[in-house]
């Protein structure tokens, strides 16, 4: 379940892994790591933000409401107090501040009353006009097709493409990129069509575009129409139509079944792991135009990647989840949600030994990568055991940057289409010394 | 909002819906189309605000009273010696939030129903007093241009 919850509920996600050319890995390499610390930095201090917003007790509804307008009275006046002193230039003696400042608290009080009256909310927001401006569009935009989930996408994917065994075509790369760039586009736009109400009741997600009245329904069915139909043209007729097909069928699988399943079952994460699991399968067929196991391999890497980080993730927003009404296993199942994060952790360390037997990376991938796979399991044994808030953070975070690295030493220890020529040819030399040998 | 503004506006959230209230601006020459929309929308906001004004009272109620039963249980006050508020931690809340969730599944079905019906409803009128504006502006063009 991830476009929606990963970014939502700390800008989670996919990581990203920029592969390009082969010459310049190291650069992306490191480009991808600044990016994603930002990232890390992003989900640290809105993860912080969403705690300390809890942990603070919510406003007593027993209080009488004249509690509430007393201390509106006591911070308008600190205001007042604090405004009229300024003007003040030349140093002036003790007396004369001293009156003044009795004469502003005087008419401080008397507008403090008079605020007092009006009740303002405390959040002090103002009414907007609900006009479209042309200025702001592209920002509003971006944050209605959650452009940052995107682009984790659109990384995976090219990870996808970057491991399929065939020589690199920059334009089908590009193509590919550009295709479920839209189609992620179209499909988060139309998430967020689907969950305005419930997305205002969720701390993380209630300044979003349609939430804050920014944009109408009307105008983001039309955005994600416009991102989705072109980009699934694109595929389907630049790349080639089984990616086509793959970038459809995910954009179905996220807006009708993992978004109205997100209330209905706890069922909806291993959906939501599926979605997150076709961009890697959409970049390896967009490169070699069909499926295979290095596919599914791959789509099975990242669907295992899934459960830990989204379970550690919804164990610290198990209260709203609650009153928003979803179905989530943090919630109901919390002893489930932890075993299955544990288990595919675990899973990840199998199927990282099964690369090499499917000859998509050497007999070094498996072994580089099992210390960080063997970290990410421990900690998600921790979280098993422990069932806190602190072992849930821990694995939440190791998981943000276990899915990078681990595509980084997959995408290092890419077995190179030479090696497989070379061995072609050294069969076919032996069979040729075998036929010479035979004939008299 | 002011009195000569021609769009509608939004407010601030809700105390207790979360939602943000709009006053919708009914034009001087509205077409029954328009006035449709319009009040399905209003219709709209009045049911949603209804729903969770009512989920998230009757949540921050019931959450009290766990916390208080919890506290007694344990032979503690809800507020300690400071005066701070005395809490459950999340491991406690835990066992609130599920019974709470599967309280409410029914309530919630039922909401999300509706609530698509309405969106749907709404989004496609929208689209079609677009059209119509569209439609009634490419006339008056060519009327000018003639």
């Amino acid at each position: 379940g991830l476009f929606v919850w990963r970014l939502k509920s700390a800008g989670t996600g996919h990581i990203p892994c920029h592969f390009g050319h082969l010459c310049r890995v190291a650069n992306n390499r490191l480009i991808t790591f600044q990016y994603f610390n930002f990232l890390k930095r992003m989900y640290v201090t809105q993860y912080n933000k969403d705690l300390s917003q809890r942990a603070k007790p919510k406003s007593d509804p027993v209080v009488p409401p004249f509690h509430e307008l007393q201390q509106l009275d006591q911070e308008k006046k600190v205001i007042h107090k604090i405004s009229p002193p300024s003007p003040v230039h030349q140093p002036w003696p003790e007396t004369l501040r001293r009156n003044e400042l009795r004469e502003v608290e005087s008419a401080a009080e008397s507008e403090a009353s008079a605020t007092a009256v009006r009740a303002e909310p405390r959040e002090d927001r103002q009414w907007k006009e609900m006009k479209l401006r042309l200025d702001e569009l592209p920002g509003i935009l971006a944050r209605l097709s959650k452009i940052k989930l995107t682009a984790l996408v659109v990384s995976t994917a090219s990870a996808g493409f970057a491991m399929a065994p065939v020589p690199f075509d920059l334009t089908c790369f590009l193509l590919a990129s550009l295709g479920t760039g839209l189609a992620s586009c179209a499909a988060n736009s139309i998430n967020q069509f689907f969950e305005v109400p419930f997305d205002s009741n969720m701390n993380r997600t209630k300044n979003r575009p349609l939430v804050r009245g920014q944009i109408s329904p009307l105008l983001a069915v039309c955005f994600a129409a416009s991102c989705g139909v072109p980009g699934i043209a694109l595929l389907t007729l630049g790349v080639n139509p089984l990616t086509g097909a793959l970038g459809a069928f995910n954009i179905f699988l996220y807006t009708c079944c993992y978004t109205p399943m997100k209330r209905m079952s706890i069922a909806n994460t291993w959906v939501g792991a599926v979605v997150g699991a076709i961009p890697p399968v959409m970049g390896w067929t967009a490169a070699t135009g069909s499926l295979d196991a290095g596919a599914l391999l791959l789509g099975g890497i990242l669907y295992s990647w899934q459960f830990p980080h989204f379970n550690a993730l919804s164990w610290g927003l198990r209260e709203d989840y609650s009153r928003g009404g979803y179905c989530m296993m943090s919630v109901t199942h919390p002893g489930l949600c932890r075993r299955v994060a544990l288990r595919h952790c675990l899973a990840l360390i199998g199927l990282s030994a099964v690369a090499p037997v499917l000859d998509i990376t050497t007999w070094t991938f498996p072994i580089v990568s099992l210390p960080i796979n063997l970290y990410i399991s421990y900690l998600g044994f921790r979280f098993y055991r422990d069932a806190d808030r602190s072992s849930s953070r821990k694995l939440f975070f190791c998981s943000l940057w276990h899915l990078p690295m681990l595509l980084l030493v997959m995408f290092t220890c890419k077995k190179s289409v030479l090696d497989k020529e070379d061995k072609n040819d050294l069969l076919g030399e032996s069979h040729g010394r075998a036929m010479e040998m035979r004939l008299p | 909002p002011p009195t000569h503004s021609h769009s509608d506006w939004i407010g601030p959230p809700d105390k207790h819906s979360n939602l943000r209230p709009v006053i919708f601006y009914v034009p001087p020459e509205e077409s029954p189309l328009e006035r449709r929309l319009r009040e399905a929308r209003q219709e709209n906001q009045a049911c949603n605000q209804r729903f969770w004004a009512r989920h998230n009272r009757a949540f921050r109620q019931e959450k009290e009273e766990f916390i208080y039963s919890r506290l007694k249980a344990k032979g503690l006050e809800m507020r300690d010696e400071t005066g701070q508020k005395a809490t459950l931690n999340a491991e406690e809340m835990a066992d609130f939030y599920k019974d709470f969730l599967s309280k409410n599944f029914r309530k919630h079905m039922q909401y999300n129903r509706d609530w698509y019906k309405r969106n749907f409803t709404i989004t496609f009128l929208m689209g079609q007093v677009a059209l119509a504006r569209a439609l009634r502006w490419l006339r008056w063009k060519k009327k000018n241009v003639q």
